[in-house]
């Protein structure tokens, strides 16, 4: 493994060397490196500076790179965390290096191995699989949304332009590592076994759904499938994946935790509270954010200023790495990588995976009055995912138009029946109303429980007669 | 000057607080040691660690024995793998927490003060109390439990003196408890811990050193959502929980020299709260006051009073009285003019019982 990480170390970095690691050698890492040797008052004061910064009367410079000059001396603040070097300088750190973080990938657009790549292998069996998971979670998002247009569920929110973060991602974790999603992510529940009659269960809300039909739709969660239960409120899981990867680390297990949010997910402070807890507790957790570009209608300009999310990991001493998240092979050689670093290390890994939602923001969303359609339709068409990663599986003999026909058909028969099957499930018992807030029924739940079936009984077309008593 | 020569009174009276009728479960005689509220609490932390290996206990500055000291030695003793500081940042600690008792561990969270804890909130709120519920209890966080110092030390001013209690008892799915002794920190703070229910566990933090009680040195819990009789009485009833009892228990002194028999509760868990020895109580005496330092409007005395009056509006003889903090910030200067003081409670008792 190591050789191939060799060659394309440097998108990940570190503030700190590393420890322990041999295949992370110096000349990879010159750009983090802040003893360079180059003084870098070479550097013409004016080229790097920023209009807004011009009016300033200090000689103050802005600094492109991290490398400002130190004193010949030995001289240093021994400072708590280590020695920090003198510089007689007024130099200000730029917001961001000259050239934006680059992207990782594999496979470009049209599913062809990019020359010299490096990643982890996939056999056909999981390329196969991966593949049609792609298609299955596809199928599923079209069929859901029509089936919410009919006004048959409440809500639905597809993964459409995603599809290779969800799967690829799932498939290159293991089993027992711990997922804590965010919503636009039920493609790793897919890949674990979770089927597309219990999906159909959830987004009915019936006796079947896991959830007891407390939540909204596509607020999936299996205990079996090591995937929490989706919630809402944005950023929220980040800090509790930090919680559950400490865990898995005093428990000495072999595993890590994965946890997802999406672009404007990092402006919450939890995403910031999760990253300085994983870095300073040593979790072994790999944080995926799928920047897609759009936070229901703000873009990611109106989002931050940074580059991107991969250099915010970078100011709390995480590694991180840039990948295209519509290339399968490149998320899935960045995930399996990710976790093992996290498991082997004790650290937390962040990945950026530059995507594109190329659905609405949900059921209750027109993107269209925010943003291009020449942009979606670009995305949709030339940047898909799913094709791309077709044209892979098909290059290497693995996929054939008779297999792709009959997986399509054969999903949509499933989701079909699924969902006639659903639909006449009964809806969960009143019971369930007032279960599990706590782990017994307190005394105000026992008599408010009461009190409503005697209401229940008096107005009894006040309430929905699908619901059993 | 003599509302706050009162405070002083009751505080520095040490072994004066002991008001625990219950004899605990477990306790032994020969294993009774003398010990203030901070030490209860440390004992109950050492106990937790040493009982069960998949606890632990974290926050700002605990590692060192917190600035309270309540976690004075527990990093020496359990290794700071399971004894930790924390980054500066609530929402973090609560979060990690989740986290952490999700995958079957205690994990037993300090806030620095109470007055800190609402950037903690949403996870409070939005995630612990309903974990359990929301995953269709496939997934739970009971073994978290959030200890935080609350309320008045004479000198906090707005960010170190606040009761925040009631924002968390119109939480369904989290418990609210406080304690008013050693003794009874000691058994309730046990009780949370090992409670399969995500819980806020608040610390009168005024008690810390001046409250002082035999404790029993064994691991013991009390119960929670069970209210206690903590002084019988027949003419009113009087209900508050943590630090304010002390208060409460000098205004019924006062009070019995005046020819009233005061009957006090400690009502203990706030949420899912005890209304039936509540309710017993006021059945018998008629009357009921209610008292504690958080704001009146909207605090937790307004919830007890209208279960009351909804279940003993016809024994009742006069109307509920509240003896609460104002409707301000929390005033540093002006803070004896803002507590629910014992002449305030004992001139609210007399007007209730001449009603």
């Amino acid at each position: 493994m190591a050789s191939w990480l060799l060659a394309r170390s440097r998108v990940f970095f570190s503030t700190h060397q590393p420890k322990n690691l041999p295949f992370l050698s110096p000349p990879f890492l010159n750009h983090t490196s802040s003893s360079s040797s180059v003084p870098s008052r070479k550097i013409s004061p004016t080229l790097f500076c920023f209009s807004r910064h011009e009016s300033t009367k200090a000689d103050a410079q802005l600094e492109l790179e991290h490398d400002v000059a130190e004193d010949d001396t030995n001289q240093a603040i021994d400072f708590p965390g280590g020695k920090v070097g003198f510089t007689s300088e007024m130099r200000f750190i730029s917001e961001s290096a000259q050239k934006r973080v680059p992207c990782y990938r594999v496979l470009d657009d049209n599913g062809e191995l990019v020359k010299y790549s490096n990643y982890v292998q996939v056999s056909k069996e999981m390329g196969v699989k991966m593949y049609s998971d792609m298609v299955t979670l596809q199928t599923m998002d079209s069929i859901f949304y029509e089936v919410q247009r009919q006004g048959r569920i409440s809500f639905y929110l597809t993964q459409m332009g995603e599809e290779a973060v969800n799967i690829a991602s799932a498939a290159a974790l293991a089993p027992d590592d711990i997922v804590l999603p965010q919503y636009r992510e039920p493609g790793v529940l897919l890949w674990r076994g979770f089927t597309l009659q219990q999906f159909v269960h959830q987004c009915f809300g019936n006796t079947h759904d896991f959830g007891k039909g407390r939540q909204m739709p596509i607020h999936y969660g299996s205990n079996k499938h090591n995937y929490f239960t989706v919630s809402s409120p944005i950023a929220t899981q980040l800090p509790q994946a930090v919680g559950a990867a400490y865990s898995l680390k005093m428990d000495g297990k072999s595993a890590c935790a994965v946890t997802f949010c999406g672009d404007g997910g990092t402006s919450e402070g939890d995403f910031h509270a999760a990253m300085n807890f994983a870095a300073v507790m040593e979790a072994p957790v790999v944080f995926i954010c799928r920047n897609n570009g759009w936070a229901i209608s703000t873009p990611v300009e109106e989002q931050f200023r940074s580059d991107g999310i991969v250099v915010k990991g970078k100011a709390y001493g995480i590694w991180g790495i840039r990948v295209d998240g519509n290339d399968a092979l490149a998320v899935y050689s960045a995930v399996h990588t990710a976790r093992e670093i996290a498991i082997r290390e004790k650290r937390p890994v962040l990945i950026e995976a530059l995507t594109y939602r190329v659905g609405h923001h949900s059921t209750s969303d027109d993107s269209t009055k925010y943003r291009a359609i020449d942009e979606i339709e670009y995305w949709k068409m030339t940047r898909n995912p799913v094709s791309r990663f077709k044209r892979w599986v098909e290059r290497n003999g693995w996929w054939s138009d008779k297999d792709e026909l009959e997986l399509r058909s054969s999903i949509r028969k499933q989701l079909m029946h699924a969902i006639q099957v659903a639909e006449k499930a009964q809806k969960p018992p009143l019971e369930d109303l007032f279960s599990d807030v706590y782990d017994i029924l307190p005394s105000n739940l026992q008599e408010q429980e009461k009190l409503l079936r005697k209401t229940i009984e008096k107005h009894p077309k006040d309430y929905p007669s699908d619901v059993p008593l | 000057m003599s509302t706050k020569f009162g405070r002083l009174v009751s505080l520095v009276c040490k072994r004066g607080f002991s008001i625990s009728t219950s004899v605990q479960k477990g306790a032994s005689e020969q294993g009774v040691k003398s010990l203030n509220l901070c030490s209860a609490i440390n004992q109950a932390l050492q106990i937790a660690l040493d009982s069960d290996p998949r606890s632990y206990v974290f926050g700002e500055d605990v590692s060192f024995g917190g600035v309270f000291r309540c976690t004075a030695g527990l990093a020496d003793q359990f290794g700071k793998k399971r004894v930790f500081n924390t980054p500066l940042c609530e929402q973090g600690i609560v979060g990690f927490g989740i986290g952490l008792a999700a995958m079957g561990n205690r994990a037993i969270a300090e806030i620095q003060f109470a007055d800190y804890i609402f950037p903690a909130f949403d996870q409070i709120v939005n995630e612990a109390a309903k974990f359990r519920y929301r995953s269709g209890n496939q997934f739970n966080c009971g073994g978290l439990t959030i200890r935080t110092p609350y309320g008045a030390v004479g000198h906090g001013g707005h960010y170190h003196s606040q009761s925040p209690e009631a924002f968390f008892c119109h939480v369904p799915g989290i418990k609210v408890v406080i304690p008013r002794s050693p003794r009874q920190a000691k058994g309730l703070l046990l009780s949370c811990i090992r409670d399969p229910n995500p819980i806020v566990f608040f610390e009168p933090k005024w008690l810390y050193r001046l409250a002082v009680e035999e404790v029993p040195e064994d691991d013991y819990m009390l119960p929670l959502s069970e209210a206690e009789v903590i002084r019988e009485g027949s003419d009113i009833t009087l209900v508050g929980w943590g630090a304010q009892l002390s208060i409460m228990k000098e205004a019924c002194l006062d009070a019995e020299k005046e020819g009233i028999s005061c009957e006090l509760i400690d009502l203990k868990t706030l949420i899912p709260w005890d209304k039936e020895t509540v309710e017993a109580s006021v059945n018998k005496t008629g009357r009921l006051l209610v008292s504690h330092e958080a704001p009146i409007t909207g605090g937790f005395g307004a919830e007890v009073s209208a279960s009351i009056v909804e279940r003993c509006f016809s024994r009742l003889e006069a109307p509920v009285a509240r003896v609460c903090g104002l409707d301000t910030p929390f005033p540093l200067v002006f803070e004896p003019f803002y507590m629910p003081t014992k002449n305030k409670i004992l001139d609210a008792i007399k007007s209730t019982v001449k009603y």
